[in-house]
Parts: C-alpha cells; sequence; structure tokens
C-alpha cells in the first residue's frame, strides 16, 4: 500500500493541475494547436491513471475524480468543431436535401391523405349541412351565413404584426406536434392530418354553400400553399417515425426511433421559419382587402416555390445535377 | 459510431461509454429527481425573463411613448413576441450556448451528452426540445416523468428521439485533485482513510454533534497516536482540528 501512496503523491499535483488546465481550455471558443495536442496527450495519461486507480483504489474519491477530469476531457475531445458559417451552408445545401430525397414518398402519401380528407370534409357538409357544428364555432357560423367571413374584420380587432405572431407561434406548434404524434405508431400524425383535412374541406364547402368560397380562397392562397406543404412536410416525418416503430430497422424499437429521427432537426429548423414566413403574410397580406387576387396568387406561388429551393438546396446555392 | 458500447452497470444508473484510448468512460446517469429539480429552475428563469419584458414594454408602451402613426402595431408586437420567443426557444437557445447545460442543469448538477459522450449537436437539441410538446402531456410533463422511472437510462421521449441522455456533471469530485496535490506531503495516510476524513470534515455542521465526535474519535483512533484516553476528553473543536491536521488539509469546502 505504500507504493500506492507514493504513486497518488507523485501523481495528485500533475491531476490537479490539469485539472486547472481543463478549466481554463473550457473557457475558450478556439484552442491553438499544441493546446489541442496537449489535450490529447493528457487525456491518454490520463486514462492510463484511471486503469490504475480503478485497481488499486476502487470506490475511493481519487477514482471518482479521476474519472470525472477524463469524462471531462473525452467532452472536450469529442466536441465537433464550430463550422460557423460553412456548416450552416452545408446543412442547408446538402444534409436537409437528403432528409426530404429521403422523405419523398410519404410526403406524397401525406398529401394525398390531406386531399382525401378535405374531400371527405366537403363531401360530408355537402350531403349534411348540419355537421358544420362539428367544425366551425357558433361565431364563424352566424357570420358566414350573415354574409361576411370572419376574417374580414381581423385587422380591425388584432394588428397585423401580433396576429403574425400569434399564427407562426400556432402553426410552428401543430407542425412540431405533427411530427411528435409520430411517437404513437403513427396514429397521432395520420389523425391530426386527417382532421386538418377534414376541417379545410368542410370549411370550404360550408362557405361555398353561401357562395364565397371564392373569397375564403382568396383570403387563404397568398400564405396556405406554404402552410399546407409545411404541414404535410412534417406529417411525412411523423410518418417515418411511426413506421420505424411499427417495422423496426433496428435491434430495438428505441434505436429504430433514434435512428429515424437523426438529422430531421435541420428539416424541423427550416420548416419553422417557413413557417414564420407564412405567418407574416397571413398577418399582413391575407386580411387586408386591398391586396387584389392575382398579387395574392402571385405571392403565394412565389413563396411556394422559395420553399421548394430551400428544401432542395438551391436557394442556399447548391449546384444543380 | 463504431466506438460506443453503452454498458448498463450498477442497477442502471451507469452509462458505459467506450473512451478513446480504449479505457471505458462511466456516466452517472441523472435521476427523475435532478431532472425535475433543474427542469423547475429553468422554468421560472425564462417564465421570469418573459414578464419581464413583458412588464418593461407595458410600461414603456403606455408610458407615453410618441409613436408615429402604424407604429402601434409593432410595438405591441415587440412587447408579446419576445415573451413567447423566450419561452419557447429558451431551452433549445441555452444548451446550445451551454454545451448541453442550462442555468438551471448547471444548478441541479447535470448536463445533457450524446450516446458519446460528447456534447449533443444542433440538430439532437432541436430535436429533444420539440418533443418536450409529448413530454409535457397531459399535464406536468406527466408523460415525460413516466418515462424517465421506467427506462433503464432514465430518458424521456426527447431523450429516445435526439439520442442523448442526461447525466451528473460532477465538478465537485474532480475538486479532490487539488486537495490531494494541497497535501501530497502526507505520506503517513491511506488514501481510502483520507477519504473518509475528507467525508466527515464537509459534513461536520450537518451532523449531530455526538454522532460526528464518535466517527471523529473511531477514526483518529485508527490512524493517529494519541491514547484512546486522549480522544475521550477531546472536545467537538479539538477533534476537528485534529482532522484537519491529521489529513495535512485547510479549512474544507461545505
Amino acid at each position: 500500500m505504500n507504493a500506492v501512496r507514493a504513486w497518488v503523491a507523485m501523481r495528485a499535483a500533475g491531476w490537479s493541475e490539469l485539472r486547472q488546465n481543463i478549466a481554463d481550455l473550457r473557457q475558450h471558443r478556439r484552442l491553438t494547436i499544441d493546446a489541442a495536442l496537449q489535450s490529447v496527450e493528457s487525456y491518454r495519461s490520463l486514462a492510463r491513471d484511471l486503469a490504475s486507480a480503478r485497481h488499486l483504489l476502487p470506490g475511493t474519491r481519487v477514482t471518482a475524480g479521476l474519472e470525472s477530469l477524463y469524462a471531462q476531457l473525452h467532452e472536450m475531445i469529442r466536441h465537433k468543431p464550430h463550422g460557423g458559417r460553412a456548416a450552416w451552408l452545408t446543412m442547408f445545401r446538402s444534409e436537409i436535401p437528403q432528409i426530404v430525397t429521403g422523405l419523398r414518398g410519404r410526403i406524397t402519401w401525406i398529401t394525398v391523405l390531406l386531399v382525401l380528407s378535405a374531400a371527405a370534409g366537403w363531401w360530408l357538409i355537402t350531403e349534411f349541412p348540419e355537421l358544420i357544428t362539428l367544425i366551425a364555432s357558433e361565431q364563424m357560423i352566424q357570420k358566414v351565413e350573415g354574409g361576411k367571413l370572419w376574417t374580414d374584420d381581423l385587422l380591425n380587432i388584432t394588428p397585423s404584426s401580433l396576429l403574425s405572431v400569434r399564427i407562426f407561434s400556432n402553426n410552428i406548434a401543430v407542425s412540431v406536434f405533427a411530427v411528435c404524434a409520430g411517437f404513437l405508431f403513427g396514429l397521432g400524425t395520420f389523425y391530426i392530418i386527417a382532421t386538418n383535412g377534414l376541417m379545410l374541406g368542410g370549411i370550404f364547402a360550408f362557405t361555398h354553400q353561401h357562395g364565397m368560397a371564392t373569397r375564403l380562397f382568396e383570403f387563404i392562397v397568398a400564405h396556405g400553399l406554404v402552410e399546407l406543404s409545411v404541414i404535410c412536410i412534417a406529417g411525412a416525418i411523423g410518418a417515418a417515425i411511426g413506421d420505424s416503430l411499427i417495422r423496426p430497422t433496428h435491434g430495438t424499437r428505441r434505436e429504430s426511433f433514434q435512428q429515424c429521427m437523426q438529422g430531421v432537426g435541420p428539416l424541423i429548423l427550416l420548416c419553422a421559419f417557413l413557417l414564420i414566413g407564412a405567418g407574416l403574410i397571413e398577418g399582413f397580406v391575407s386580411p387586408d382587402p386591398t391586396f387584389p387576387m392575382i398579387s395574392r396568387v402571385v405571392i403565394g406561388v412565389s413563396y411556394w416555390v422559395l420553399m421548394v429551393m430551400a428544401l432542395n438546396g438551391r436557394l442556399f446555392g447548391r449546384a444543380q445535377r | 459510431m463504431a466506438n460506443v458500447t453503452p454498458v448498463m452497470r450498477q442497477g442502471g444508473e451507469e452509462f458505459t461509454v467506450q473512451g478513446l484510448t480504449g479505457v471505458d468512460l462511466s456516466l452517472q446517469i441523472a435521476g427523475p429527481g435532478s431532472r425535475s429539480y433543474a427542469f423547475l429552475i429553468d422554468w421560472h428563469i425564462r417564465l421570469l425573463m418573459a414578464l419581464a419584458w413583458l412588464a418593461v414594454g407595458m410600461i414603456s408602451a403606455s408610458g407615453g411613448l410618441r409613436l408615429q402613426r402604424g407604429a402601434g402595431a409593432w410595438i405591441v408586437a415587440l412587447v408579446v413576441g419576445p415573451p413567447i420567443l423566450i419561452y419557447l426557444l429558451y431551452h433549445p437557445t441555452v444548451e446550445l450556448m451551454m454545451r448541453g447545460q442550462t442555468p438551471g442543469k448547471r444548478m441541479a448538477g447535470v448536463r445533457i451528452v450524446n450516446r458519446e459522450g460528447g456534447p449533443p449537436g444542433v440538430g439532437a437539441i432541436l430535436v429533444r426540445n420539440a418533443f418536450r410538446l409529448i413530454d409535457s402531456m397531459p399535464v406536468f410533463y406527466l408523460v415525460g416523468l413516466v418515462s424517465t422511472f421506467v427506462t433503464d437510462q432514465r430518458l424521456r421521449i426527447g431523450d429516445m428521439a435526439a439520442g442523448t441522455l442526461l447525466i451528473q456533471s460532477d465538478t465537485e469530485t474532480s475538486r479532490t485533485m487539488d486537495r490531494l496535490a494541497s497535501r501530497s506531503n502526507v505520506q503517513g495516510l491511506e488514501p481510502a482513510a483520507l477519504d473518509l476524513i475528507d467525508q466527515l470534515l464537509e459534513r461536520w455542521h450537518q451532523m449531530d454533534r455526538d454522532r460526528r465526535g464518535a466517527i471523529a474519535r473511531s477514526l483518529l483512533q485508527r490512524i493517529d497516536l494519541n491514547p484512546p484516553q486522549a480522544l475521550a476528553e477531546m472536545g467537538d473543536a479539538e477533534l476537528r482540528a485534529r482532522l484537519l491536521a491529521v489529513s495535512g488539509s485547510g479549512e474544507p469546502r461545505q
């Protein structure tokens, strides 16, 4: 045991110094090459000390302290370099387009689901008009029956800026929920998309019965193309999650779920940005009666094209194949 | 990914990652208690930040600011928008800036790591926070809380999705090194005995006087040359001073 005492006494000053060095290195965002090489060398040396301490001094604070130092150095060495602008460009130019390519089939299926649900909603309200009470509030129904859309006086009630913040916050929450609901074996996502489709179709049928479907389309077209597309993309991610749980591709469902989620973070971020844009249009353009139909269509289609370019990376300078 | 071997030990409270040198890295998994503690602190911080902005904004807006026509809408957005953003983006932003920690996590002594033992990336943090929507259902983070109780690595759904886990930061024990270095000339004591003395001195003021006296006498009897009679006559302060002297340490941190 004397040898162990001597070893601890000999190494203790070095460990203390290393602790201080790690604390200093953590303060710096950029390391010099010498400092980085020194960290790697310290990591190696510490690994040897830790292995000895685990054997000679199990369960002591010396070993616990070395474990802690080793973990801190390991974290520093594993820390990916800050890519700055280049990393963001790579994310938008390559990572997101790759994910979107992988999701293309599911995006199609989710869009089909949304369209079919909308058609079902239209048919339901056309055949059974009394069912509108299930999808629209009493106030909305009264307004439409009185010859006005519930969006007509929107700007008199709420300023555009506030309206935009409220709308994009809500839309981001709905989209993220559509993604996360995929965790319920895809059923949550399915219900969210189907419900949204049913409501959209039903509301259009109801306004059509009162001769105001064109006015509703006029309100929706500027922001709705991107908004609905993003909901379909979110639904596609949710469907992929559900699929990974129903038909696991890895040893366990958890691993399969994790694998599926790898890399979708940037796509969710892009969707959030797109919804902020859609929210601004919905707050400033859609309720403003001074915008004629043609300009609304141009804004809607242009923003949708911009979205497609963002999703395939061309907006950020990705070369065309 | 090839060098990662998650191995569960000690009843699922430890996560082992293969180090780059071949020596395993043991990470202590944080339980639901530390997790909840950290969350409560962060929840209050972001709520207070959002309310503070709201209050300052409302006071400024109602305090007779001379606004140009049409500027009112923007003022409303500036008053209401940032609190919403603070509330929604607090976790992802702060976790990115503090490499997997937040003020609450730091105070609770925990941090987020990926399954390689390193800090999580942007994507992982975004996914982890997006899944708060599920974890917080139906109320009071019930889904997340139940999940941390039933999973072996104490994971909430967001952690499963992002491939992250919450571990104990353990910066306390690394300070042991400083103490060891400061008394490396004390050759007479076994490291295990020094450990015990350190622990006793750290908890000295929280312990009952009789209890700490009994433990101190028992320890000193084994390592000190004082006869049992002399130890029995020592008072509380003397026993503490003697422990400090034999361990060669200064005043311990409380």
